[in-house]
């Protein structure tokens, strides 16, 4: 095993328990992305570019710009519930 | 259940998990020792027989191009889906006049440089998916790689902070046009080795010089089918996933 495998098999554990810790959905929607980093650093190391260029797009920006959609579509519906409340 | 019912009953589950894995583990040949006949015969086989120099694709494209069809289909069926969901459950209380306001609608902080990086990117990563789809046979990637890429190159306009930019270049009916192409490709050129050479699938064009971009049969083709098909299905997910985030008004909100 070389060291960059190695590396990246820490990054991928240390970050992957980053991402389950981390309170907030919006800094973990971008700890996600960052494990994503970690995980096509693994599966380049591991000599599967294909699957690594897959997951760099997939979750470097397919997962994030739905995760952000979805986040802001709930706040969108929390400040109207809000505002329908005060009325 | 309280904390301590539920931390017990994961001290449980998670010592036979432990175990299990340990067991499991114990089982698995050492790090880097291959043993897998499989893999040593298509390395030798795929270049021989179809000239096809990555072996990724020519798993997925020939020896397995029966699965990618499923997988075409899971693809294309989770995406409809999708679409079908989110589209039902706006009251169609969105309307692009309405949204004129937003034309120019920025991200919060997006800056000038954000904007000039992202016209950059465009083209860069619509060159890139291009070329990874179009050396699906040869070099490390293929439609579904190149697919997604080619999709991420539009999405560059969105980080640029116009969206309805976005959709005006790639309306709705064009992704769904554009996935079902796709798709419907793909299973032709699967008919196309029924009529040809008497399987469904298998190849029937010629072969070509291994390394030349025109070379492995029908892998090119399949490659560019997959990426066409992919490009609109990522494309139409994040439009329905942002026409509910930035375009629909408290659609269900009344409900």
């Amino acid at each position: 095993m070389t060291a960059l495998q190695l590396v990246a098999l820490l990054a991928v554990g240390v970050i992957g328990t980053a991402v389950v810790f981390v309170p907030e959905a919006l800094r973990q929607a971008f700890m996600l992305g960052f494990y994503g980093l970690a995980l096509t650093l693994l599966f380049f190391c591991f000599q599967a570019p294909d699957v690594a260029l897959s997951e760099i797009v997939v979750s470097g920006l397919g997962l994030p710009v739905i995760v952000l959609a979805a986040l802001r579509k709930i706040r969108t519906q929390e400040h109207a519930r809000e505002d329908g409340d005060a009325e | 259940m309280s904390r301590r019912g539920r931390l017990s009953l994961f001290a449980v589950a998670g010592t036979g998990l432990l175990a299990v894995l340990l067991i499991g583990f114990h089982g698995l040949p050492r790090f880097g020792d291959y043993h897998g006949i499989y893999g040593l015969l298509v390395n030798r086989v795929e270049p021989a027989q179809r000239r096809a120099t990555d072996i990724v694709t020519a798993l997925n494209f020939d020896l397995r191009a029966f699965d990618t069809l499923g997988e075409e289909f899971i693809l294309f069926a989770s995406v409809a889906g999708v679409a079908v969901i989110l589209r039902h459950l706006r009251d169609e209380d969105q309307d692009l006049q309405r949204s004129q306001g937003i034309e120019d609608h920025r991200f919060a902080g997006a800056s000038e440089a954000l904007r000039a990086g992202s016209l950059v990117l465009i083209p860069l990563l619509v060159a890139l998916g291009a070329y990874v789809v179009f050396h699906g046979a040869l070099t490390p990637g293929g439609g579904f790689q190149g697919g997604i890429v080619l999709a991420a190159g539009p999405l560059a306009i969105l980080a640029a902070g116009r969206y309805l930019a976005l959709k005006r270049l790639a309306p709705e009916w064009a992704l769904e046009a554009l996935e079902a192409t796709g798709g419907a490709c793909y299973a032709l050129i699967g008919l196309g080795g029924l009529i040809f050479a008497g399987v469904y699938l298998r190849n029937f064009l010629p072969l070509g010089d291994s390394g030349q971009l025109l070379s492995a049969g029908m892998m090119p083709l399949n490659s560019i089918a997959v990426g066409l098909e992919v490009t609109g299905a990522f494309l139409l997910t994040w439009t329905e996933f942002l026409d509910q985030a930035l375009v629909v008004r408290r659609g269900e909100l009344r409900r």
